[in-house]
């Protein structure tokens, strides 16, 4: 009923190239950023922040960035963790190796070596795809297990192989308490979001687009394969890369090589398919979906009065991530945020069917 | 060179294991074009189907655990490994005819997932054996020829021929039997197979029982080397860089990548590890997959790719 665009006319082309063409939207979403701006931080808890909040924003971010390169220009990776470990590894070597140097110039430093990294192993994707590509990619994610582990210069010389982000400030803005890293991640993840979506619905997101879509014929309409596919990758492993950093910094604080497992690739793989491959919102939706549903697998037991073992719990959570995954490849293969445009448009034309 | 031939020996029995988790995977994917990424779950369930129910059928049916039981609980394990490709089949890839290969490989992720967490919660997650008889003891062979001779495990030996005989079966199954051509047939075109009669359901549940059974070979032999435990589901992605190697249409392309990889990671770790830091077993298949794949991208005995538009 209010979700109209009746007499919205669109009188220019700035007009008409808008993000969110429709009144309703950019109100709803300026009321979205409020709420998380301005309510969240005055009204959730230290707990909601660090159990819920922080580790959906980085997911969320991280999510994001494979989403471009998987979700838009077609190319499957099941290294995700190995570029989010570059990151976060690269940013720490900038914290300690150099004094002084600020906490924002380390995290976009960790995203630019992860990008220079991702364009490395992205090389393969020139000559091999799909499944040969898949395999290709989990190789950047054993040489990072490996680096990670074993060469001491990655982890500067610690001696139990785990690293410590330290202290986190800005400018002077000292950043301890859950509420301002949580301020941190929402502004990052904001930039990098609204950078992706403009960079997918422009010239270079077209491209990718129609690689994915069949690469030969794109390279038929002159699309260059190899700049469309290596910028995929890079753009695709600099967000992962800062994501990865954001993981090691904010949330984990201290971290060892195993917080960038091959499961983390894995879990960011499931997020966009039930989020919805090749949609920004989507990634955003699967992120929360699967930092969610753990919670609620540990509530329900206890509202319902049954007890669960941990470990009953976590098979559970195992084979119910397992069984959505094939659900939403069969039912709805574009995800969550399919149901979402789904819904709206029911909505705009409600109460008529068409 | 008594030392390198040991080495040698270790790789190419440790080979042989990869290359029979391979099998799984070309086997489906010849079949059905689908690439099993749940072959490692698969084996981690048979093997656990296979060390309980030899502990329980005894139990059970009141007899003293022996060969009886040993053969009861293959028989058990097999006709579970049945089921589960029944139920796959069923639920998941009979609603996903025709759909992009890399539809199929998420999906079997998702399936990897759901068996990696419904084996332990029926099955229970401790680390358990399975003795189903196999020697352990090692033995020297080649006395004659070194001083000392070359120390091999007996069991690689039977785990070898084993291995050898399934592939041989294997082999002939597909290139001379009925079953074995409509299998063919449904990986080249689901949907030409389907329009010339060949009933693409039960095509893919034989299919994926056959896996399962790999698995249950698999899982036997490992499993009583290693015992029985999560990480075994882990093989399986020692086993990529395996098909990828011999190239994912070739069951000898299996065994022959199998060994190359056992035998390069042994020698690898050996001579090339303390030089850049060990521990380079996990990384060095990858590398040698991805190197020969940017050289001969449908591996080394694949048929070749060939795009049209």
């Amino acid at each position: 009923m209010f979700y109209r665009e009746n007499g919205q006319f669109k009188t220019s082309y700035r007009a008409d190239q808008q993000i969110f063409p429709i009144l309703q939207d950019r109100v709803a979403v300026l009321l979205l950023l409020a709420l998380a701006f301005v309510a969240v931080p005055l009204l959730a808890s230290d707990y909601v922040f660090q159990a819920v909040l922080i580790p959906f924003l980085i997911m969320a971010l991280g999510a994001l960035g494979l989403n471009i390169l998987v979700g838009y220009c077609g190319q499957i990776s099941l290294g995700t963790g190995a570029f989010m470990a570059v990151g976060a590894y690269a940013a720490f070597n900038f914290q300690v190796r150099f004094d002084g140097m600020p906490l924002l110039v380390s995290l976009l430093g960790g995203g630019l070596v992860a990008m220079v990294f991702g364009m490395v192993f992205g090389l393969p994707s020139l000559r091999i795809r799909g499944l040969y590509l898949a395999v290709a990619t989990l190789a950047a994610q054993f040489f990072m297990d490996w680096l990670t582990s074993r060469a001491k210069w990655v982890t500067n010389n610690s001696s139990s192989g785990s690293v410590s982000a330290g202290p986190l400030s800005i400018a002077g803005w000292k950043i301890d308490t859950p509420m301002e890293k949580y301020l941190l991640c929402l502004a990052i993840l904001c930039v990098l979001a609204l950078a992706a979506k403009n960079l997918v619905r422009s010239a270079i997101g077209r491209e990718w687009m129609a690689i994915r879509d069949m690469d030969v014929a794109a390279a038929v309409i002159g699309i260059r394969p190899m700049y469309a596919k290596l910028s995929a990758f890079g753009v695709s492993s600099f967000i992962v890369g800062v994501a990865g950093a954001l993981w090691g910094f904010v949330h984990l604080g201290a971290w060892e090589p195993a917080a960038f497992s091959i499961d983390r690739s894995f879990q960011l793989l499931f997020m966009i398919i039930i989020g919805g491959l090749g949609s920004i919102v989507g990634s955003l939706f699967g992120a929360a979906f699967f930092v969610l549903l753990p919670l609620f697998l540990n509530y329900v037991p206890h509202w319902l009065g049954l007890p669960l073992s941990t470990a009953t719990a976590t098979y559970l959570e195992h084979m119910i991530f397992g069984a959505l995954i094939v659900f939403f490849l069969i039912v709805e293969p574009h995800g969550l945020a399919r149901l979402w445009s789904t819904a709206r448009q029911k909505l705009r034309v409600w109460p008529f069917p068409h | 060179m008594g030392f390198f031939l040991e080495t040698l020996f270790g790789g190419l029995m440790t080979g042989m294991l990869y290359a029979l988790v391979a099998l799984g995977f070309v086997l489906i994917f010849k079949a059905s074009g689908v690439f099993n990424f749940a072959q490692g779950a698969m084996v981690l369930f048979a093997a656990l189907a296979m060390a309980r129910f030899s502990e329980w059928i005894p139990g059970w049916l009141g007899m003293a655990p022996g060969v009886l039981s040993v053969l009861l609980a293959i028989v058990v394990s097999i006709l579970i490994m049945v089921g589960v490709a029944w139920l796959i089949e069923r639920l998941a890839l009979r609603h996903l005819v025709n759909q992009e290969p890399i539809t199929l490989l998420m999906a079997t992720l998702g399936i990897a997932y759901l068996l990696d967490g419904f084996g332990p919660m029926i099955f229970g997650s401790a680390v358990y054996s399975i003795n189903v008889g196999m020697p352990k003891d090692p033995v020297f062979i080649l006395e004659g020829m070194f001083e000392g001779g070359v120390l091999v495990s007996l069991e690689d030996f039977y785990a070898a021929g084993i291995a050898a005989a399934l592939v041989a079966a294997l082999t002939v199954f597909f290139q001379f039997t009925k079953t074995g051509r409509a299998l063919r047939a449904v990986a080249d075109d689901h949907q030409a197979a389907q329009s010339i009669g060949i009933p693409l359901a039960r095509m893919w549940v034989i299919v994926w029982s056959v896996a399962g059974v790999v698995a249950l070979v698999v899982g036997i032999i490992w499993g009583s080397k290693l015992g029985v435990q999560y990480s075994l589901s882990l093989v399986a992605l020692k086993a990529l860089p395996v098909v990828i190697l011999g190239g994912l249409t070739s069951l000898p392309g299996a065994i022959i990548g199998g060994l190359i990889i056992g035998v390069g990671e042994k020698l690898s770790e050996v001579y090339l590890g303390p030089m850049i830091g060990g521990g380079i077993e996990n990384w060095f298949a990858y590398g040698l997959a991805l190197a020969l794949l940017l050289v001969r991208p449908q591996g080394l005995f694949g048929e070749k790719i060939i795009d049209r538009v």
